[in-house]
């Protein structure tokens, strides 16, 4: 499913560079679950933005589902994204002036899926989380742990193959933190989607098939969890 | 994304935030607004001056003669025989002689006017109408008999009414002359206008004048169609008696109805030029509120690009919310500037139509304005790089 190789992040700033990612190979199979785990500046969220086809690599090249996405433009990134991939935030990152049905909707909308169809989906995904009946409410209407849950239907509406959360639970308590990593489980014990969760919780990253450490922006360790 | 879609979401970001769209649409409103006032008053205003003009005949042919002394010139006998000699295209003609700022008194009462000589035929070429009495018959003029008809701005000035004036004395430059006869009123009796004015015998009205010579003849050409082919007969007339285009100027009707809408495309452009201009501020003002907007939705706009929206997505949504402000600005302004002009055109007396083609215009101009200046924010949106919008707070 996901393949990377040598892949580097350098950020130039004036003459001092940054290495980001500094020479990372991952390999990810279908239907994993795999953490991502490591300290504030370790390269975590630009390994994952790498993942999500938000950024390219300075070098190196990333297979997704057999596609080189190392070498892709805006539109076929964007193409990619729409079609096989799904985003948990740390903020949630629902748009506020839009409706719970409006925000799940929205990759919908942008994988050219006609109403009809847009409906029916929404309300599937709204129903796994238990949040049918909130449809017609507003993000600020909801508490964390609620607006966490549609951010999770918006990600599994369009059905993707790979899940990215980035601290999923980091502004939750515990308590909804447990629930809300619950739901991702789920999604990969009963639909097989693919998920890399990304956390500095080890709590969490152990709740996952695999963790992967990151020190500096180099892999230091790689392990399987045994349950 | 459809462009219904843009279209939903943009009336639905609009109506979030009603008093900053308002004030975004302002500009548009204004300059809509002005557009269709601007040109139904003027619009008005020239079929108002049109009006006039048709009213004084519109087979009116004008020959002036300014005349640089010496003797070579034309009778008014060499001028009648020459129209009898052309009565298939020349209706009438008769001399004028144009007396201005003349004193006229009855008793201890005077006005100042202006006199016209003239022969017993100016009212038809002119298109007057006599309300009481007649006007100057051939007699009159042949005899250098002391008559006069006026207007009725002298008439109720200098005697009750046109009726009590009808008959009476009129001392002009100390001789008496009979009133015959008094126009009908065409302008609201006032000093100035068409009805401050006194009508002599021709003959008698070349002693009154600077320079005792008649300085112009009025035409009609015999049927509207005909103007053309009495003005050029006429020119050919004239030349050959004066060997020179330069001494006498011929001027017909259509000519001054050229001149009027000459004038008033003028006027047109410039005001229209004028609300294009704040036209143009609205357009900026859409701009400015939608480059703020864009950088305010900055972490919306990661979100959308994250959810898998391309540049093009991205954009439309932008360029569609511009067009719709600015069209729904040109709704208002409209609606604003049909109104104004009814209002306006009431209040300055000027039968103002908003045309069609003014709000077709003024319209499709905003729905324009607003594209051209939101493609600048919606560009600046769509290359938004993902990560550092979804960073942004
Ligand atoms: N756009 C950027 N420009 C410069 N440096 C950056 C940029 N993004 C990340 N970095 C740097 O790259 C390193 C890794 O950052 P990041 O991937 O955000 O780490 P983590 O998510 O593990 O906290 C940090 O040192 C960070 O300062
Ligand atoms: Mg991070």
């Amino acid at each position: 499913m996901i393949e990377l190789k040598d892949i580097y992040k350098i950020y130039s700033d004036g003459d001092s560079e940054i290495r980001a990612l500094d020479g990372i190979n991952l390999r990810v199979s279908e239907k994993e679950f795999v953490s991502i785990i490591g300290q504030s500046g370790s390269g975590k969220s630009t390994a994952m933005n790498i993942i999500g086809c938000l950024d390219v690599p300075t070098s190196g090249s990333y297979f997704l589902n057999g596609e080189d996405v190392s070498r892709m433009g805006e539109y076929e990134l964007s193409d990619i994204r729409s079609r096989t991939l799904g985003f948990i935030f740390q903020q949630y990152n629902l748009i506020p002036k839009l409706s719970v049905f409006e925000n799940v909707e929205l990759p919908l909308i942008y994988k050219r899926m006609e109403p009809r169809e847009r409906k029916e989906r929404v309300e599937r995904a709204l129903e796994k989380v238990g949040l049918l009946d909130r449809y017609k409410k507003y993000p600020k209407q909801l508490s964390g742990g609620q607006q966490q849950r549609v951010s999770i239907a918006r990600a599994l509406a369009g059905d993707p193959k790979l899940i990215l959360a980035d601290e999923p639970t980091g502004a939750l308590d515990s308590k909804t933190g447990i629930e809300v990593l619950e739901f991702i489980k789920q999604l990969n014990r009963e639909d097989g989607t693919t998920i890399v969760l990304i956390t500095h919780d080890h709590g969490i990253a152990y709740q996952a098939d695999r963790v992967v450490k990151l020190q500096d922006g180099k892999i230091i360790s790689d392990e399987v969890v045994a349950k | 994304m459809s462009i219904k879609q843009a279209f939903i979401l943009a009336v639905k970001s609009l109506s979030a935030s009603k008093m900053r769209s308002f004030l975004t649409m302002l500009g548009i409103i204004i300059g809509v607004a002005s557009v269709i006032v601007l040109v139904a008053l003027v619009d008005g205003f020239k079929q108002q001056l049109v009006d006039q003009f048709e009213s004084m005949g519109t087979n009116l042919i004008s020959v002036s003669i300014p005349g640089r002394g010496g003797n070579r010139g034309v009778t008014p006998d060499d001028v009648m025989e020459f129209s009898i000699e052309n009565a298939e295209v020349i209706g009438y003609v008769s001399p004028v002689v144009n007396v201005s700022n003349l004193t006229v008194k009855n008793g201890a009462e005077s006005v100042t006017t202006t006199a016209m000589g003239t022969n017993e035929f100016y009212p038809e070429i002119k298109g007057l109408e006599v309300e009481y009495g007649r006007f100057l018959e051939y007699v009159d003029v042949e005899r250098r008999q002391k008559s006069c008809v006026i207007g009725t701005y002298i008439a109720n000035e200098l005697y009750q009414n046109a009726q009590s004036a009808l008959g009476s004395e009129l001392k002009i430059n100390g001789i008496s002359y009979t009133i015959v006869g008094v126009l009908e009123e065409v302008q609201d009796s006032e000093e100035g206008s068409g009805d401050d004015i006194v009508y002599l015998p021709y003959t008698l009205a070349t002693g009154l004048s600077w320079n005792g010579r008649i300085s112009s003849y009025a035409f009609s050409a015999a049927e509207k169609e005909l103007v053309e082919e009495a003005e050029n007969r006429i020119r050919a007339f004239l030349y050959s008696v004066f060997n020179d285009s330069n001494a006498y100027r011929i001027l017909n009707q259509s000519a001054i109805l050229e001149v009027v809408n000459d004038l008033t495309g003028t006027i047109t452009m410039i005001l229209v030029g004028i609300a294009a201009i704040s036209l143009l501020v609205g357009g900026i003002g859409i701009m400015n509120i939608m480059l703020v907007s864009v950088t305010e939705r900055t972490r919306e706009i990661g979100i959308r690009k994250s959810l898998g929206a391309t540049p093009w997505d991205i954009m439309s949504q932008f360029v569609v919310e511009a067009a719709t402000t600015s069209s729904f600005g040109g709704f208002l302004g409209i609606a604003l500037g049909i109104g104004a002009a009814i209002f306006a055109g009431n209040l300055m007396g000027v039968p103002a139509k908003p045309s069609f083609g003014a709000v077709a215009i003024a319209f499709s101009v905003s729905v324009g304005i607003g594209m051209i200046f939101g493609y600048f924010p919606a560009k600046k949106a769509s290359r938004m790089n993902p990560i550092e919008a979804l960073r942004y707070d």
